[in-house]
């Protein structure tokens, strides 16, 4: 058993004339949570509906596992947690019987009361599932997926809809799974999502992969421009920094590819005049301002 | 779990979800009853006609072919339809997810299906034994009833699954089901008889399609005298229906909504 769970190489898939995913290279290490962070229609869903076994690819090499999910093995099916983005459960079963129902599928399944505990749902186990909220349901759908006691867990977009507490229940959920040495491969179009979760997030756009890397390393925020903002008090003058510096409505700003040195000048600067440089602060860009910019701006539609 | 222990897993959950279903377990069961009521009210209890020279009482036909409805409406309809909602709803893709085999969910609606045939017939015939004084089936025919019943059931329920593959989306489904089995229902001697005087169109649907071979074999196992008499060519004609059904079933059933 290698340390690769997946492996993508070249994967494509069409639509009529619509090409969805446009070589796509992927591969997810045992163990790490796993993010395919995009905007809508940007090919996430698809691309994780072929390697759940769901779609058929137009071209390239896919690997879960081992396995070809295409073949639709029942191994490999026992061995994965599906969590799609939208799915129903019989309404007429409780929480408990329902997990209870998912869980005999597999060769060796969690404990039922312990899957529906993890997921906050233990005083709702005797509650039919039609009186559920939308954010419980969706609770149990990871319960459902957890069920089986997955090496592999999907989450297809798992805390849309969500509310901030029940997004920050969600995450506790999937770093215990981390813990438990579970592989994720989670979609997401959120950017806090991705940057809370995993380990190793790639962003799509348009059906192709245009940035990879850590939440830290992400399209080069650990090295790219810095952005320096200040203000100082209307007797001092104006900081007369060789960097170009632009006034805004705060103060004063300033970007930078070589923040130490722009720092060293400007409180070189500050002391020698005795003054204070008010709300200093030095940001890199955010993960949210990197996605944006590869992504065009959010473009993209199903 | 072995499969067989899968299959009847199923089966049991299935099982739990219908009877909590109030709209789907009063209507499979009041509506057979409920059409007992009105055809023998609206028709007496005279005679009735099913061959040249031959007759049967009114209420004893009419026993045996609610009995084939309900066996009908249980499989065929009940299974179509949420089957469709169960699709429509994602429970399918979900359930397509798991290691479960696709042909263990689908055997268990159909024996899902036959269980609650069994019930209905069982409620129906004593229904009509209590309030109509209908002959019951023994003996020989009881075991030719069973074998109809059995084949019966398991086959319209196969044509209900490949049904499924040509509905849209759950709204669409009732009127399809509808469609496709309450002419037949009509033509067919389930309603009232079709004796020889039947113009021929009508014949021939009866003779090619399922419902009046099975309304005719439970009529005739029911009655079980020498004035209706049982063929196993009906059964037979049934089988092939359920087959060709379950082949329909197995090629293009589909997992996920259609969209």
């Amino acid at each position: 058993m290698g340390e690769v769970a997946i492996r993508v190489e070249g994967l494509r898939k069409s639509y009529d004339d619509v090409e969805a995913v446009r070589g796509v290279d992927l591969e997810v290490q045992r163990g790490e949570v796993f993010a395919l962070l995009g905007p809508n229609g940007a090919g996430k869903t698809t691309i994780v509906e072929i390697l759940e076994g769901f779609r058929a690819r137009s071209a390239g090499d896919v690997q879960v596992l081992g396995h070809d999910p295409a073949k639709h093995e029942r191994d490999l099916r026992a061995r994965i947690g599906i969590v799609l983005q939208s799915t129903g459960v019989d309404p007429y079963l409780t929480v408990r019987e329902t997990v209870l129902l998912y869980s005999g599928y597999y060769p060796s399944p969690r404990d039922v009361d312990e899957v529906i505990e993890v997921v906050g749902l233990l005083e709702k186990r005797d509650t039919r599932v039609d009186k559920l909220s939308g954010g419980q349901q969706r609770r149990l759908d990871v319960a459902i997926a957890l069920a089986g006691d997955p090496e592999l867990l999907f989450l297809d977009e798992p805390t849309t809809g969500f509310d901030p507490g029940a997004r920050r229940n969600a995450w506790q959920i999937v770093r215990n799974l981390t813990a438990l040495g579970k592989t994720v491969l989670l979609t997401t179009h959120y950017m806090d999502e991705a940057q809370h979760l995993a380990n190793t997030v790639a962003v799509i756009a348009k059906g192709e992969i245009v940035a990879r890397g850590t939440p830290d390393t992400l399209g080069g925020r650990d090295i790219g421009t810095a952005v320096i903002r200040f203000r100082v008090s209307g007797a001092a003058g104006t900081p007369p920094l060789s960097l170009a510096l632009t006034a805004t409505d705060l103060g004063y700003e300033l970007r930078t590819l070589e923040p130490t040195r722009a720092l060293h000048e400007l409180t070189g600067w500050a002391v020698e005049r005795g003054v204070e440089l008010e709300a200093l602060e030095v940001a890199r860009p955010t993960l949210e301002d990197v996605y944006l910019e590869l992504t065009g701006g959010g473009e993209g539609r199903e | 779990m072995n499969d067989l222990g899968l299959t009847l897993r199923q089966v049991r959950f299935t099982n739990k979800a219908f009877w909590r279903n109030p709209a789907s377990a009063f209507f499979t069961f009041a509506f057979p009853l409920m059409f007992l009521v009105i055809f023998t009210s609206l028709l007496g209890s005279g005679k009735t006609e099913v061959a040249p020279g031959k007759e049967i009482t009114q209420s004893t036909y009419y026993v045996a072919s609610m009995a084939a409805f309900a066996v009908i409406t249980a499989c065929f309809t009940n299974v179509a339809i949420s089957v469709t909602f169960n699709r429509d709803a994602g429970i399918l893709k979900r359930t397509r997810g798991t290691p479960l085999p696709a042909w263990a969910y689908l055997a268990a609606r159909v024996i899902h299906a036959l269980i609650v045939s069994i019930i209905l017939v069982v409620i129906t015939v004593a229904f009509g034994a209590a309030f109509y004084h209908a002959d019951i089936p023994s003996g020989v025919a009881l075991m030719q009833f069973l074998a109809v019943l059995g084949v019966g059931a398991m086959s319209f329920a196969a044509l209900g699954l490949a049904l499924t593959s040509i509905i849209p989306n759950a709204d669409a489904s009732p009127p399809i089901v509808n469609a496709a089995i309450l002419p037949l229902l009509f033509l067919s001697g389930t309603f009232f008889p079709i004796t020889e005087h039947a113009p021929a169109w009508v014949r021939l649907v009866g003779r090619v399609f399922p419902v009046k071979h099975f309304t005719d074999a439970m009529l005739a196992s029911f009655y079980g005298k020498p004035a209706f008499t049982f063929a196993w060519s009906d059964v037979l004609v049934i089988a092939v229906w359920g087959l060709v059904g379950l082949a329909l079933a197995s090629r293009f059933f589909s997992w996920e909504p259609r969209r």
